[in-house]
């Protein structure tokens, strides 16, 4: 299976999932080009509503559509829709209306258009909804069984979604499960927690990191609210050392949620690895790079903190 | 041209909205006292609705985008039935359902929550397109604020409204009122930012709009009537009222935006409401045993 983006992922389970659910329908804010969901609107016309650049507005749109059973998909980059914050608190979280919302364009890794243009905040903000549970998938297979969930989900959830390309990372019998996540190599020496675009990463960074005689549990954790917290400590218990790797903000991402875990239930030497500053432009590998989230620098990271 | 039923409706929910709010101590006279009148003319007045199932798919539905006016919709809906007058009390009160603004999940017959101003519009846009896509009869009411419509997002959704859902679910089942009492908590509006010209800003987005005096039932009720004749288009309604209305000394007084009568003060407001003179005050409550119960309870609260 070739490498595709979990935003075309997404745009591909949409029409899918459109034919068999009349009750699907989708807002944009003039980048439904970029979500990709032109083509669930042009598939299903009388279903897709483009709001014009009013992120806003179509929050708050897709909040009176839930309300009278519409399963509406509210889509912008990340940082656009979640930036606003305040509407998707009253409207979304607070009146518990059923609206999908949808952030693409996440982290570092959309490169050349920097850093207004990328998702680094929307965990941290969401996180704070006590009713919005957030699902960041690593791969094709995951994103189709990830948008499948949330249309059922009842309820509002946010879906973060990558622009780059992602390899399959899941193995053959995957099934989403929210709140559950995916060992997918097994080790004794570190555990590596990373979510979307990272996850296919860490899995490269182990086997640099076997080179070396250190044995990880690579995590796929595409439930970041809530937390797999079973095998987060059965985990941590085992190597007695966590890495979180996320292309995300450390305050308050995956790693501030990890964090928080381990420090009240499971007290555990913890690394996060995100960003810590604003990103930048760039090529996206450049970046990833730069910010140590390629496999060279996730090992090099990971290698240090367990002081090797 | 007045409405003698409506009239009495809206004069006992002003008793309630002062009632209320002395009991909790806190919340927002003013906008209350200013906008009781649509809402009383909306919900007695047309609203096709069932207290007893307030989850009816296809009941019409009002959104209070000034959500700080909620006294005004809960008074409005313990006399439609949804709960009863004892309820108002426990307003603002730990664990009660009246919420010090609109929470959808704690009170049933509450479409949206609101509160944070600027939201209501977008939210009521999407519940009229949603009646339409499922082709449901169902009217929605929204009620904004005049300081409410300085908030961006009001302009986004009165930009996308005349073409949402069209050509073939236009929402034309959506009325909005502008509550225009021409306060807002600082100041009056004209002092703070000023909103005029309302009506040509409302038409340049493409709104048919109309302007009523709204505490006037005839006038609220015509202005209904033509929004609910007009086809492929939401209608604004300006309805131009006093804040405070009813009480001689909230009235026109930004400083009752947010703050509850004490005891003393909410018996006068009482009294002023129902149009007694202070003179025949006494023989009125002593011959009128709900009004007499109502300034027991207050009097007590004084007592505490």
């Amino acid at each position: 299976m070739p490498a595709k983006a979990s935003r075309a992922a997404f745009g591909e389970a949409l029409i899918e999932l459109g034919a068999k659910d009349e009750r699907i329908v989708t807002l944009d804010a003039d980048l439904s080009k970029s979500t990709m969901t032109a083509g669930f609107a042009k598939k299903y016309p009388g279903r897709a509503f483009n709001l014009g650049i009013a992120e806003a507005n179509m929050v708050g749109i897709a909040a009176g559509l839930a309300l009278t059973g519409r399963v509406p998909f509210a889509c912008s980059f990340a940082c656009f829709i979640v930036g606003r914050f305040e509407t998707i608190r009253i409207s979304v979280a607070y009146t518990n209306a059923n609206v999908k919302i949808v952030g693409t364009h996440v982290g570092v890794a959309i490169g050349e258009d920097g850093y207004s243009q990328m998702g680094l905040e929307d965990i941290a903000c969401m996180r704070a909804l006590p009713n919005v549970p957030i699902v960041q998938p690593a791969d094709e297979v995951e994103t189709k069984q990830a948008i499948a969930y949330a249309a059922e989900h009842p309820g509002p959830i946010y879906l973060r979604l990558t622009r780059q390309n992602l390899e399959p990372v899941c193995p053959p019998d995957y099934a989403f499960r929210l709140g559950r996540w995916c060992l997918l190599r097994a080790g004794s020496d570190v555990t590596l927690i990373a979510t979307g675009g990272t996850v296919f990463n860490a899995l490269e960074a182990a086997k640099l990191l076997e080179r070396e005689g250190i044995l990880a549990d690579v995590i796929n954790a595409s439930s970041i609210k809530p937390l797999d917290e079973e095998m987060l400590g059965r985990s941590a218990s085992k190597t007695g050392r966590v890495v979180t790797i996320e292309d995300h903000s450390v305050a308050g991402g995956l790693g501030g949620a990890v964090a928080e875990w381990l420090a009240e239930v499971r007290p555990t030497p913890l690394k996060r690895i995100g960003t810590t500053t604003f990103g930048e432009s760039g090529d996206p590998r450049g970046l990833y790079a730069k910010f140590g989230f390629d496999p060279a620098g996730i090992a090099r990271s990971v290698a240090k903190f367990l002081g090797r | 041209m007045g409405d003698a039923r409506l009239d009495a409706i809206a004069r006992a929910c002003r008793v309630q909205i002062i009632r209320m709010l002395t009991h909790a101590g806190s919340g927002h006279p003013g906008g209350s006292l200013s906008v009781i009148d649509v809402l009383v003319a909306i919900m007695f007045g047309r609203l096709r609705h069932d207290p007893t199932r307030p989850d009816w798919p296809e009941r019409d539905r009002i959104v209070l985008s000034k959500g700080h006016a909620v006294p005004a919709l809960y008074a409005a809906m313990a006399a439609a039935g949804y709960f009863s007058d004892d309820a108002l009390i426990t307003l603002r009160k730990l664990g009660s359902p009246l919420q010090g603004h609109p929470d959808r999940l704690a009170l049933s017959g509450i479409e949206a929550a609101t509160g944070s101003l600027g939201q209501g519009l977008s939210v009521a846009l999407g519940l009229a397109l949603g009646a339409k896509l499922a082709g449901s009869p169902s009217r929605v009411y929204c009620v904004l604020g005049d300081g409410e419509i300085q908030e961006g997002q009001v302009w986004e959704a009165a930009m996308s409204a005349p073409k949402l859902g069209q050509p073939d679910h236009p929402v034309d089942n959506l009325t909005v009122v502008v509550d225009y009492n021409r306060i807002q908590l600082d100041d009056f509006c004209a002092k703070v930012l000023d909103l005029e010209p309302v009506v040509t800003k409302w038409q340049a987005f493409g709104w048919p709009v109309i302007e009523i005096d709204g505490h006037d039932m005839g006038q609220i009720a015509k202005a209904l009537d033509q929004a609910e004749a007009t086809k492929r288009t939401p209608t604004l309604i300006v309805a131009h009222t006093v804040k405070g209305k009813g009480v001689s000394f909230m009235e026109n007084n930004p400083e009752w935006h947010g703050k509850a009568p004490k005891p003393a003060q909410a018996i006068s407001a009482i009294r002023e409401i129902l149009g007694v003179t202070e003179a025949g005050w006494d023989a009125f409550v002593a011959a009128d045993t709900a009004t007499a119960a109502i300034v027991d309870e207050l009097r007590r609260l004084d007592a505490k």
